[in-house]
Order: C-alpha cells, then sequence, then structure tokens
C-alpha cells in the first residue's frame, strides 16, 4: 500500500489486516505511556485546507503515538484564490522532507492529483463530497468489534448522501466486507445517477427510514447541514426530522442491540435526537476511540514498512 | 505571383491544378506550371480553407497563454483560414474599439482572417447590451455576438439582443447553460460518475432548457440564434424540431464532444476539464447523427489554451477547456471515418463561414473564389505529441493519440501559410 486515497484502492486483505493492526493499536490507547517507537524519525504533514478538529486531532495523536513527528499545516481557502496552484503547494511543504501527507481538501479527487505530484505517501482525510477512507475502516471496525463479521449484516446509511464523503466510502467498504447496505435520503439527497450505481455496486436506496429501520444491523446517522435548505434540498429542518431523522419514536423501530453510529459532529434534534445519540447502542464515542486506533494502523502500514 | 497546387483531388473526387493569381482561384484544371510557385498535392485532398467559429485567442488579457499570433499559427496548421475570436478576453470585446484591436492583430499575423465576436452584455455581465451597432460597423465589421463562458441567462436580455442585431444581419451565438441548474462549479456530466466522483454535477437538461427557450425566441422575434458547443442528445431533438418548424438556428458541435466521453474524469485529470462537460456515450452518438444528417451545422473547435499552472489545480478549481485548432481535422476524420470530404468541406468551412457572415471564406473552389485552400493527406496518421504544437499551451486532451488524416499544406489568400505540415514562415 502506497497510499490511502479510496477504499476501492484495498483488497479485503488488506482491510482486516488494517483492522488487526488497529486491534493492537486499541490496546495502547489503555495504557499508561501511550507511545511506540515504530515510526520515530519519520514526519507526518496534518496538511488541512478545510476546518477540522476532531478527524485532524484524531491524525495529530496517531502520529504522535507511533513518535513520529507531527505537523499541522492549515491551508484554509483554495489556492487558486491566492493565487498559487495546489500542485506548487504542496511540493513546497514535501520538499521539507515529509514521510506522509494527511490531505484534507474541500475539492473531490484532490488527494488524488496530489498523489501523483509527490513522493511521500498520501492519506486522504476527506476529499471534498468524494471519500474519507478512514473514517469509513474507522465505521467497519466500530461495527466489526460490536457484530462480529459484517457478511450478510444490514447495515443503513441514511442522511446526506449527495454532499456525503462518508457515505461514498462506508458503501464500499461496507460492501466490500459482504454487508447488505442500504442508503437512505429524500431524493433530493440522493446523489446524481444512484440508481445505476447502486446497481451496479450492489446496494440498496429508499426514501422510506420507517420501512428500513426494523430490519437494520446498524444504522449509520450522516451530519445534515443547515445550509442546504437554501440550495432548495429539502424545505425545513422540521421537515426533515419527521421524514429522516433518529428521533425517540423512530428509535423505538430499531433493535435494542443495534449499534447507532454518527461520523460527528452531531447536529442533535436534526438528524439525530439526544435519545438516539446518547442511548445505550450508540456508538459514536467508540467510533472516536476506534478512529485513533485505526488511523495508527494506517500509518502504520503506510509509513513504517520502508526504511527511514 | 501565382501559386500552382498541382495534382490535388478537389473533395476527394477529381484531381486537378489549381492557379492561384493575386489571392484569386484563376484557373481549375490543367496548369502550365512554368515560372510559377509550385505545390506539390499529389495524392492530396483540397478542400476550402476552414473556418473556426469558436476560438480563445486569449489576447488581450492571457498572453502568456495564447496570443493572436500564436493562435493563428496554429489554426494554420489546423488548416483554417478563418477564426472567430471569441469575446471573453480581458477586457472584454465589447466595444468597437476592442474589436478592431484584436482584427489588427490579425491582420498583423496575417496567417488566417480572425474575425472577433463581440460580447452581447457589457463586460459579459449578463445585464446591459454591449455596443452591438458600433462593433457591427466598424472596420472589424462584427457580425456574430457572444457570451461565451457565460450565457446570456436573462431571457428578456436575450430576445432584445436577437430583435437588435436583426439590423445589421447579426447573429447571437449561445453559450447555453441555465445558471441556476449548472452553477460555476458544475464541473463532470452530471450522472452515476459524478455520483460516484463527489464532483457538482452539469445535468444536459441545464443546456437544453436554454436551446428550447431560444429557438422560441428566435420565432417570437424572427431572428437568427447560433447554439454553441451543442453537447446532448436532447438539444439535438430541440433543435431536429426547432428547423422542421423553419426557424432560423443553426448549431455547431465541438471536435472533443465528438469522441471523448465523461469517463475519461474518473482520474481527476483537469486536461479532460472542459464547458460544457463531456457527456456519456448516447450523447455523442446523437452529436455524429446529428452532424451527418445536418441537424448540426458544423464543427468549431472552442480551442481554449490555459498555462499550465491554471490547470493544476483541484479539479472544481482548475480551468475549463482543452486546445482545439492543430487536431480538428483528425478528430473529425477518426470519429466519423464515413463522412464524406464533400461533407467535412459543409461542416467545417462552407456552414461556418455562412453562419457568420465571412463572405470570402468557405467558397467553392471554382474560378473566381479567393485562394482559401488546404490540402489533406487522407491515408496518413497523425501522432499527437502536445509539446509539439504552435499553442503556447498544453492542455491537450490528444497528446499521445493517433489522429486520422494529415493537413499537408495550407493556402491562404494565395500564399503558402503551411508547406508539408510545418509553418511555412519559421524558416
Amino acid at each position: 500500500m502506497r497510499h490511502l486515497l479510496s477504499v476501492d484502492d484495498l483488497s479485503v486483505d488488506q482491510v482486516e489486516a488494517i483492522f488487526e493492526t488497529a486491534a493492537e493499536m486499541h490496546d495502547v490507547q489503555h495504557r499508561d505511556v501511550k507511545k511506540l517507537p515504530a515510526l520515530r524519525g519519520r514526519t507526518v504533514v496534518n496538511m488541512f485546507f478545510e476546518d477540522s478538529t476532531r478527524t485532524r486531532s484524531s491524525f495529530e495523536i496517531a502520529g504522535k503515538w507511533l513518535s513520529a513527528d507531527v505537523i499541522n499545516i492549515s491551508a484554509k481557502g483554495s489556492s487558486a484564490s491566492k493565487g498559487e496552484s495546489l500542485r506548487d503547494t504542496v511540493l513546497t511543504v514535501c520538499a521539507m522532507g515529509v514521510d506522509g501527507l494527511v490531505v484534507r481538501h474541500p475539492a473531490s479527487g484532490s488527494a488524488r492529483q496530489v498523489s501523483e505530484w509527490v513522493d511521500a505517501a498520501v492519506v486522504n482525510a476527506g476529499d471534498g463530497t468524494h471519500e474519507h477512507p478512514t473514517q469509513a475502516l474507522l465505521d467497519a471496525y466500530t461495527l466489526q468489534r460490536r457484530l462480529g463479521s459484517l457478511e450478510g449484516r444490514h447495515v443503513a446509511i441514511v442522511g446526506d448522501l449527495t454532499h456525503s464523503r462518508v457515505f461514498r466510502s462506508n458503501v464500499l467498504c461496507l460492501t466490500k466486507l459482504g454487508a447488505r447496505v442500504t442508503v437512505v435520503a429524500p431524493p433530493t439527497l440522493m446523489p446524481a445517477g444512484v440508481a445505476a450505481w447502486s446497481a451496479a455496486a450492489g446496494f440498496e436506496t429508499s426514501y422510506d427510514l420507517d420501512a428500513v429501520l426494523p430490519h437494520a444491523d446498524a444504522v449509520m446517522m450522516l451530519r445534515v447541514q443547515r445550509e442546504r435548505m437554501s440550495g432548495a434540498f429539502f424545505p425545513s429542518a422540521r421537515e426533515y426530522t419527521v421524514g429522516y431523522g433518529l428521533t425517540r419514536d423512530r428509535l423505538r423501530l430499531l433493535r435494542p442491540d443495534v449499534p447507532i453510529c454518527h461520523p460527528g459532529p452531531m447536529n442533535r434534534g436534526l438528524e439525530i435526537a439526544a435519545d438516539a445519540a446518547d442511548a445505550a447502542q450508540s456508538a459514536v464515542l467508540e467510533q472516536v476511540s476506534s478512529g485513533l486506533a485505526v488511523r495508527m494502523s494506517v500509518l502504520y502500514h503506510l509509513l513504517a514498512g520502508e526504511e527511514a | 505571383m501565382a501559386l500552382v497546387i498541382r495534382g490535388a483531388s478537389l473533395l476527394g473526387e477529381t484531381p486537378a491544378d489549381l492557379l492561384v493569381e493575386d489571392g484569386t482561384l484563376t484557373r481549375v484544371g490543367e496548369v502550365d506550371a512554368s515560372g510559377h510557385e509550385v505545390l506539390d498535392a499529389d495524392g492530396l485532398v483540397a478542400l476550402p480553407g476552414l473556418v473556426d467559429l469558436h476560438t480563445h485567442l486569449r489576447e488581450p488579457g492571457r498572453e502568456d497563454a495564447e496570443t493572436v499570433l500564436t493562435g493563428s499559427r496554429a489554426a494554420a496548421l489546423g488548416g483554417f483560414t478563418a477564426v472567430l475570436a471569441m469575446a471573453n478576453t480581458s477586457p472584454v470585446t465589447d466595444t468597437a474599439e476592442a474589436a478592431v484591436r484584436v482584427w489588427e492583430l490579425g491582420r498583423e499575423a496575417g496567417l488566417v482572417d480572425v474575425q472577433p465576436v463581440g460580447a452581447v452584455t457589457r463586460g459579459l455581465a449578463g445585464e446591459e447590451l454591449a455596443e452591438l451597432g458600433l462593433m457591427a460597423r466598424s472596420r472589424a465589421r462584427v457580425r456574430v455576438f457572444s457570451d461565451d463562458g457565460r450565457c446570456v441567462h436573462d431571457a428578456r436580455v436575450m430576445r432584445r439582443a436577437l430583435e437588435y442585431v436583426k439590423a445589421f444581419g447579426g447573429v447571437v451565438s449561445q453559450h447555453s447553460q441555465d445558471p441556476t441548474l449548472a452553477g460555476p462549479s458544475a464541473c463532470c456530466h452530471e450522472g452515476e460518475l459524478s455520483g460516484r466522483l463527489g464532483l457538482p454535477g452539469w445535468p444536459g437538461i441545464a443546456e437544453e432548457v436554454v436551446v428550447a427557450r431560444d429557438v422560441m425566441l428566435a420565432r417570437h422575434t424572427g431572428s437568427r440564434v447560433h447554439v454553441a458547443h451543442v453537447s446532448t442528445a436532447g438539444s439535438v431533438e430541440v433543435l431536429r424540431w426547432a428547423k422542421a418548424q423553419g426557424i432560423a438556428v443553426t448549431a455547431e458541435v465541438t471536435p472533443h464532444h465528438l469522441l471523448l466521453t465523461t469517463d475519461l474524469l474518473a482520474g481527476y485529470d483537469p486536461t479532460y476539464k472542459v464547458n460544457p462537460p463531456l457527456r456519456p456515450a448516447e450523447d455523442v452518438e446523437a452529436l455524429r447523427a446529428a452532424l451527418l444528417d445536418g441537424t448540426i451545422d458544423a464543427v468549431a473547435t472552442d480551442h481554449a489554451p490555459h498555462a499550465r499552472h491554471d490547470k493544476e489545480h483541484a479539479f472544481v478549481d482548475a480551468a475549463f477547456g482543452m486546445l482545439g485548432l492543430e487536431t480538428a481535422l483528425g478528430v473529425v476524420r477518426t470519429a466519423l471515418p464515413e463522412m464524406s470530404w464533400t461533407q467535412v468541406a459543409r461542416v467545417m468551412s462552407q456552414n461556418p463561414a455562412r453562419i457568420a457572415g465571412l463572405e470570402t471564406q468557405g467558397r467553392a473552389l471554382e474560378v473566381g473564389s479567393p485562394g482559401h485552400v488546404v490540402l489533406v493527406d487522407p491515408d496518413a496518421t497523425v501522432a499527437v505529441d502536445r509539446a509539439a504544437s504552435a499553442s503556447l499551451s498544453q492542455n491537450n486532451p490528444w497528446h499521445g493519440r493517433e489522429l486520422a488524416s494529415r493537413v499537408v499544406h495550407t493556402v491562404y489568400g494565395g500564399r503558402v501559410t503551411v508547406r508539408d505540415g510545418a509553418l511555412a514562415d519559421a524558416g
């Protein structure tokens, strides 16, 4: 594995290897001294072209616990608006001697483009509305710890699919691991061409959350941005919640052992009610700690193999 | 000074010699070449010089990407003897002075007729009409008006523009893109691929609703509308209907929309980012059929040079457009090998000249016509190398591809501008 740009780049064996290492890394989190020497002398740059607190800190801690030197660069605003090309921006950073480049960028495909320009190993930490592969890996890892094998398990992904990189990576990852996936959204928040895509990729679509929830083995709620209302994607927050929110009433449609996931940050009261977010079956905080383990594992697999 | 073009087959048929004296074809048939400059065209096909309705020459404003001179060179190498230079320069061609300046630069370059296109609206802002009449009355004799790069979206402004240009036989060339359905970030044909890639979609319907509206406005105003770079099967259906009604609508298609498809975007290479976007194969098929049956009148390059750094951004931030002048004929021959040379001459020379009102271009190769001739080797192929181009830019989607037929010589007003595939003035 040279880069991690898309879940599609990974074989099932590679996903399982990442999970295996992640399980070992997970134990480190519970030690008093949370540090492994694996990446000593290696430099990891977190290059974030858009705001992020949780993903950036997760990668930062993951790198530090592996003893890498971790530098955060915030480069908000498109490089185009500053007159510098994206290529120049990343080449400048990499000229300092970077082994791993963790890239978050508001444009879809940017991580792949960056990987074609630089020598460093590139990790896609979210490219526009395209993919967020470590999020999908940590989600699947979390679900496996709860449910065991995902083969044949039914996962519902609910929310703003059009604008969600979490959905795109998850549908790839979960179907790769043999899960049955149903994505649920109003028609305006279904991605273009989803009928052909879902048929080819083997997942299902639905506009009816109430019909899907009773059969789900896991449910993932996606963040809905309030500004979508101005794009005429849906009429009001209230109407969205009634149709597609995981409300207290809907919680009753789920079996009590069904994990509830959310990539965060949550809009409590919009796509997820407090009762659901804080329910005993909620996996939201587990996702965060799993995220650290999975990101340690990814950095380890990308950077520890070669000679420093 | 006289030039003899020896042994070319006219439109791929009868071989004949052509005598060009003082810029005019004076004899077609057998010519005694003694004492004249001779261009050996044995085995080559002679066509009237090609005419491009849609070229971006970038001067003034972005002379690092292209100039009137370098664009003229690229045009001559592609077999063109006239190009229409789009108005979206900096400053915009929205005054007579700006139009005349571009026209003069073209005369100074002296390789093709450079005919400026005037903006429809001041600053391409879509609000107030530019000085259409003054541009028409100027030495540049502007007849084609376009806000290309942007759509004249406001129906009232479009209606007025269509009415106004009737006074001087003008035509509005529309970039059909409803900005509420396909905004400035829309960069990938909206469909399964845009859904998977997470790229902002540019749905075919955003073109089709504007084409449909504009043909109704053309009918209502009794004016002429030209649809630039048609890209969808739906637009073709509307055009076919409109022509059957006798509405004065013409349309062009780019070479790239005849051969390249949207799946090239899977790797997010901005070389393939163009507006309108590359479409699926079904649209490409419909466009080819429409060009063959005359529903689409012309091939126009939409040659859009960009400095390298303007393409080295994330896909949504990179500039729209691709080169096209030097490869246009080869792409058409590759996409439509069944097209006769007579048809090629019609869609790449006669029809575009007629649409643009260029009386000295697109004429049949007969006595009395201006000496604008291109000589093509029909059996050769060309391996495209983006570094071997007269253009200042390299955003060439054809790099590494093999294209059918080769432009060997270009004659502009009786003067050889391209000889054996190279610029005649290069030495």
